[in-house]
């Protein structure tokens, strides 16, 4: 026992024992920037096998990483240098943190006698994050590192995921010890399985069979716990019509007869009706956020609430549920399918409800006027969504185009659609589109962007280049911050401040600019032609397609109203 | 309403920091707040009081036990619970019967006389904050100079 403890250990400095636990965990990439502080963990990337891929700013390598964790399940990793280098890398971790999405952060830190010194590019990153972190860590000697190593990982991967911050301090780095690296450990405030909870399962059953108008909600947790199968198992025994939060599109394939879309502020008008008809929810791994539920006491009002989460903290936080099945969403829809197999109920006939949900879908997807020009975004979107195979991932930044996709891009295959959908961060689609292009070279990855939110990271378009990831940046510019703009046309009079890009750059040429394909396309014709292009190309591509600037999302649920107060395209 | 809740949390740097971070950030109050060392050196105990409905109470007790620092989060009853809190008064004293006035009252709630003045005196009283409050009302008419508290310490009595 004492012979093998001994063979375990190992002298080496705290940088590489750093490198050594990461690959322990199976990590094949880290995503960063290197700088005065972090430089002994960036020295052992000349002697180990984990690839670096350089980003332009922190913030971007926070979001590559954030796009490789959400679509491989496993943490991505960051690096980032002290001071500035931490808190650009602060908003990344807090988009991970606001979506559920593992990942590890780790920044250098000045050595420990300097720290409170106000020492050159020292910033207090532990108590900058922590309200932005699922836990942080801070290792004061070198021997602590292989221990805040796995724990960390354990903590970002397990039960609902989220950023974990290792931060440590240069003399940490380049000091030596004999390094212990640990396969068990103990956190003893930490308990991520929960069991199902049978009891509440049956309940939940019981509840969703004696309810006339039952719906399935699903948001990003159904995505996190892969419970798709079980998703849509569940759905058709019970013939229960499904809507999704915005962070939950695409847990159910958008194309499925029982399938709605999102719910919300810009949700699916037949989604929000039957949202707001609806007798009894089945809501699984959502926060019901004011942007997917309009008001809180208006929408728990109106129906019995069933909620399943893994995280007991999210029960009663928002809405008040009368059933609630805390534990892994998979696992727990799987002990009621089962209950359902027993209990041999398999619903074939279409109930009234079911009949009156599928009118509504059909009467809308007649009936909900869109832009009426050429290239309008519905148009546009779904000529992508015809190109695109099912497997296709996409990315989306944060405003109007966002909203679109919500509207006018059907998931086919779940788990294929990523945003940032909680901080609502710009600039987030088109770096996560580079860590999700890492974790799935395979398949045709598109950032589908606006020129606003573009604009925040398009110097990603370096790192796309040089090392060889070629994803797809697809932008309806309309030359404007456009969801403001549409805020501003709504609410303050047409007052527009602060919107014009001034149709600066030429997207086309800063594409070209950094070795990128550039392609404008402004007919149907061209964007056809564009779409192929890009797919068989092997080289990063911009597509960039000019709109209306004055086209608004629609419908629209304004801030502060209910789901039932939607206003629709006139 | 008015909460207890008792938190037992592993005794490592910044955790104070992190408890009370949660309550900012989470937008829930903090009343009174006490740390110290267990029996135990590697845990503390904290114990939190907190006014605000139930439903926020029961949110800020699961908030605080999905914490990873914390090893232990209970909201306690207070029937079934000892609770107490330990204040100081730096009491005015302008009449020649103040000292004895204000010693009749201190006995009476149990309070210890310190550092008597010619101008002011000061009273040790270790009570519940409902007790210090009416403690403090009667005492208010002589002038109150200083208020030092220490925030509430509380146990749940044993087999409850």
């Amino acid at each position: 026992m004492a012979i093998d403890l001994i063979n375990k250990m190992e002298t080496m400095t705290g940088a590489k024992a750093l490198m050594t636990a990461m690959e322990k965990e199976g990590v094949k990439q880290v995503f960063g920037l290197p700088g005065g502080a972090n430089l002994p963990m960036y020295d052992e990337f000349a002697r180990c096998d984990i690839r670096h891929i350089l980003a332009r700013h922190e913030q971007s390598a926070a979001h590559m990483a954030d796009g490789f964790g959400r679509v491989s399940r496993k943490p991505g990793v960051c690096f980032a240098t002290s001071g500035p280098g931490a808190t650009n890398i602060l908003t990344g971790i807090a988009t991970a943190q606001a979506d559920s999405a593992p990942m590890i952060a780790v920044t250098g830190q000045v050595a420990v006698d300097m720290i409170g010194r106000d020492a050159f590019q020292e910033s207090d990153i532990i108590g900058m994050s922590n309200p932005v972190v699922k836990y942080a860590f801070q290792p004061r000697t070198p021997g602590e590192v292989p221990e805040a190593v796995r724990k960390g990982f354990y903590i970002a991967e397990t039960g609902r995921p989220g950023p974990v911050l290792i931060d440590i301090p240069k003399d940490v780095q380049t000091g030596t010890a004999e390094m212990e690296f640990p396969d068990e450990f103990k956190i003893q405030g930490y308990h991520p399985w929960t069991d199902p909870d049978i009891v509440a399962c049956e309940k939940a059953v019981d509840m969703l069979l004696n309810s006339e108008k039952p719906i399935i909600l699903a948001g990003g947790g159904t995505i996190i716990s892969s419970a798709f199968a079980e998703l849509q198992a569940i759905a058709e025994t019970l013939m229960l019509p499904v809507v999704t939060t915005f962070k939950g599109k695409g847990a159910f394939p958008e194309n499925h007869p029982l399938s709605l879309g999102p719910i919300g502020m810009h949700g699916h008008a037949e989604a929000n009706k039957m949202m707001t008809e609806a007798d009894c929810v089945l809501a699984i791994g959502t926060r019901f956020s004011d942007r997917s539920v309009g008001t809180f006491e208006t929408f728990e009002k109106r129906l019995k609430i069933i909620h399943m989460d893994v995280d007991p903290a999210e029960i009663g936080k928002n809405q008040q549920a009368q059933v609630a099945v805390v534990g892994d969403v998979k696992a727990s829809l799987r002990i009621m399918i089962k209950l359902l197999l027993q209990r041999a109920i398999k619903k074939t006939e279409e109930t009234p409800w079911v009949k009156h949900v599928k009118e509504t879908k059909v009467y809308w997807k007649e009936n909900l006027k869109i832009h009426p020009g050429e290239m309008g975004a519905a148009k546009i979107l779904r000529k992508l969504r015809e190109l695109l195979p099912p497997e296709a991932i996409v990315t989306t930044e944060v405003g109007q185009h966002q909203m679109w996709v919500s509207l006018f891009y059907d998931v086919i295959q779940p788990g294929t659609f990523f945003s940032s959908t909680g901080l609502g961060t710009m600039g987030w689609g088109f770096p996560a589109s580079i860590g999700a292009k890492v974790a799935r070279p395979d398949v045709p990855v598109v950032d589908i962007a606006g020129d606003g939110s573009f604009a925040m990271t398009e110097n990603s378009l370096a790192t796309a280049i040089q090392e060889d990831i070629p994803v797809i940046v697809f932008i309806l510019n309309n030359y404007t911050l456009g969801m403001v703009a549409q805020w501003q046309r709504t609410f303050y009079k047409r007052r527009m401040i602060g919107v014009d890009q001034g149709h600066i750059p030429d997207y086309v040429k800063l594409a070209e600019s950094y070795g990128a394909q550039g392609i404008r396309a402004q007919s149907m014709d061209e964007l056809d032609k564009a779409i192929k292009t890009a797919l068989s190309s092997d080289v990063a591509t911009v597509i960039d397609i000019p709109i209306d600037p004055e086209e608004d999302v629609l419908p629209f649920v304004a801030p502060g109203t209910s789901l039932e107060d939607m206003i629709l395209p006139s | 309403m008015w909460a207890i809740i008792s938190l037992l949390v592993e005794n490592k740097t910044g955790i104070l920091f992190k408890v009370t971070h949660l309550f900012r950030s989470r937008n829930f109050n903090i009343d009174s707040i006490s740390v110290g060392v267990t029996e135990n050196p590697d845990y503390s105990r904290m114990t939190i009081t907190t006014n605000s409905d139930e439903k926020r109470v029961v949110q800020i007790v699961k908030q605080l036990e999905k914490m990873i620092d914390t090893v232990e989060v209970r909201q306690l009853d207070e029937h079934k619970t000892v609770y107490r809190e330990l204040c100081l008064f730096m009491i005015n004293l302008s009449n020649a019967n103040d000292s004895m006035e204000i010693n009749k009252i201190a006995n009476a709630y149990g309070g210890k006389v310190h550092d008597v003045k010619k101008e002011s005196l000061m009273v040790e009283l270790t009570a519940t904050p409902h007790q210090i409050q009416a403690f403090e009302e009667l005492i208010k008419p002589f002038g109150i100079i200083d208020i030092a508290r220490t925030g509430v310490a509380a146990l749940q009595r044993s087999g409850s």
